[in-house]
């Protein structure tokens, strides 16, 4: 088995709106792997009918080697769930928490002690542990809810936006907290987020889902290469004289001035910067400042979906 | 195997969440009391009650533990949409575990909730002197208990049917409320037109009071064995309605 996800036209409509349509997705085991997409996308939506939440209204999933539909108990076994929203009841304790999911969940009796242990020290909770969880900070919720996935040892773990809404700080210890995992475990990392850079960091592979379709697929670091537009930004007393001098060359894709600012999209910007930096010495143009940019997942996000990830789902085909 | 830990497991948390709270226990106490001590004493002395040696006072006292119960269960039941609203419920939705314990489990925590409350009630009898046996005392419980599962049931079964809070209190004025007031818990059975007599006979309830007084105040209109059975079937077919309800309605609930 080499996918632990294989998805068949899987496909959801609410009444006659479409919210995930006919996606066929291949995730690798022990990956991580990114879903990327703007509000409304349907990665939640995909999420749920692969936890076997929702039903698939077209169109199935193989987890595990398990069909969602006719086996869910089997895939439910087989997964961890972070859910979107927060799934903690206010008045129990983060550890009676994970008492109650390693019970839920059959883990052995002799085992489980040692499992709570595991997952307490990985989430460190401190003192915390045995108070009742409206008690916690939204970190250390959210790290409670990835703990808490983790104490049946998961094939695969679902984490739907592990870190929206957490701070900087929070956010980079989770990130560490997976990396860590996916390093000394058997388990593959599904994640939605709309983080860029947290799909940038983390995500060995990535599709980037939008109207419920899935528009592009590749590791990170493809995707942006295949891009070929990376920025060289200068600044000089008189960029329009450069421009023309330069504006001929068949490697720029674009180019902006604003006030002394010259901004060049170029297809490989380490081999065009020494070609420019000669033309301006032999014409006696001074550049101030020179700076070479590949480009982000941002730009690559941009490229297929047309507009930037924190912009929505504005523009959506309207079929609701 | 696991089925069976799992319906413990969830009874656990409904036990450990009405333990937590405990206001809800002070007023699950008070409000009977008020009921039997205001109520009880101020139209029993309004009226001249011939039902029973005891008074009117005794006579409702059954009837209020009865009262307490179903309003236990079926807030608490309706409450499981207030799981569904903090998230929780997907928790446990998506544990790999039937439809059927978790409906189960649920129902055993609730009516725990309703057993704590009807001790304490028994303990207290005193108060409108009822005298207290062991063996009333028990027999008291296994009707309550038949009861508190039968009413947990309903709550969540009609919590199946609602998205909100919302429509939480349309529940107490259409359904707890009829279910109390036509229960026989204030007034005889026996003597009322046949049209409301009929109605009495289809409130579950009315077979739940007539046995604790049966047992209490050795005072009833039908048979113990026959209302313990209606209690039975009563308990079995909300349950295997509301796990039912719950398999088939899975995808709404989350
Ligand atoms: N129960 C539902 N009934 C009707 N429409 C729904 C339902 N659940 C989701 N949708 C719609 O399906 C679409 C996809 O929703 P989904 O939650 O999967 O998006 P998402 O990609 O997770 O977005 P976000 O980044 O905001 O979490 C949205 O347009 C949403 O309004
Ligand atoms: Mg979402």
């Amino acid at each position: 088995m080499k996918y632990i996800i294989e998805t068949k036209n899987i496909t959801k409509r609410f009444d006659d709106f479409t919210a995930v349509n006919s996606i066929n997705l291949k995730v690798p085991k022990n990956s991580v792997y990114g879903l990327l997409g703007p509000n409304g996308a349907g990665k939640s939506t995909l999420i749920s009918m692969l936890s076997t939440i929702k039903s698939p209204t077209e169109g199935t999933a193989i987890i595990n080697g398990y069909d969602i539909i006719k086996e869910a108990n089997d895939v439910r076994r087989s997964i961890g769930i972070v859910f979107q929203s927060r799934a903690l009841d206010d008045i129990l304790t983060g550890r009676e928490h994970l008492e109650m999911h390693a019970a839920l969940y059959g883990v052995p009796k002799d085992v489980r002690e040692e499992r709570i242990e595991e997952v307490l020290d990985l989430i460190s909770l401190g003192k915390k542990t045995d108070e009742y969880t409206k008690n916690y900070s939204g970190g250390m919720k959210r790290r409670l809810e990835i703990g808490r996935g983790l104490i049946h040892h998961p094939k695969l773990l679902f984490l739907d936006e592990p870190t929206l809404g957490l701070d900087i700080q929070t956010r980079e210890s989770i990130w560490e907290y997976i990396e860590e995992l996916k390093d000394n475990n058997d388990i593959t990392v599904l994640l939605t987020t709309h983080y860029l850079e947290e799909a940038d960091n983390l995500c060995d592979e990535i599709s980037i889902i939008d109207h419920g379709e899935i528009i592009k697929t590749g590791a990170p670091k493809e995707l942006k290469s295949e891009l070929k537009s990376d920025t060289i930004t200068m600044t000089l007393d008189n960029p329009e004289k450069l421009l023309s001098l330069i504006k001929n060359k068949s490697a720029i894709n674009n180019s902006l001035i604003t006030g002394d600012e010259l901004r060049l999209m170029v297809a490989k910007g380490e081999n065009f910067l020494p070609e420019i930096i000669s033309i301006a010495n032999t014409n006696k143009l001074f550049i101030n400042t020179i700076e070479l940019k590949h480009p982000s997942l941002e730009e690559v996000f941009i490229k297929y979906t047309g507009r930037k990830i924190t912009d929505g789902a504005k523009t959506a085909g309207g079929k609701r | 195997m696991t089925e069976i830990e799992g319906i413990y497991t969830i009874w656990l948390r409904e036990a450990k969440r009405y333990i937590r709270y405990r206001s809800r226990i002070i007023t699950a106490i008070f409000t009977p009391l008020l009921w039997l001590l205001v109520f009880g004493m101020g139209l029993g002395s309004a009226i001249r009650f011939g039902g029973t040696a005891g008074g009117y006072q005794q006579f409702i006292y059954p009837g209020i533990i009865s009262q307490t119960i179903l309003f236990t269960c079926i807030s608490a039941g309706v409450g499981i949409i207030i799981d569904k609203q903090y998230g929780f419920l997907k928790e446990i939705m998506v544990a790999p575990l039937s439809r059927s314990s978790i409906i189960f489990g649920k129902a055993l925590g609730i009516s725990t909730g309703a057993i704590i409350q009807t001790i304490i009630l028994l303990l207290l009898s005193f108060v409108v002197g009822v005298p207290m046996t062991p063996l009333i005392f028990i027999g008291s419980l296994l009707i309550a208990i038949l009861i508190a599962i039968g009413m947990s049931g309903l709550g969540l079964l009609i919590a199946s049917f609602l998205d909100s809070m919302e429509g939480f209190n349309l529940v107490m004025s259409f359904v707890v409320l009829p279910i109390f007031l036509l229960s026989g818990a204030l007034f005889p059975v026996t003597g009322l037109p046949s049209w409301l007599e009929f109605i009495v006979y289809l409130d579950p309830l009315t077979y739940g009071v007539d046995a604790l007084r049966n047992i209490i105040i050795g005072d009833s209109v039908l048979p113990l064995e026959i209302n313990a059975l209606v209690l039975i079937f009563f308990a079995i077919l909300t349950i295997v309605l509301s796990a039912f309800i719950f398999t088939k309605k899975e995808q709404d609930l989350m």
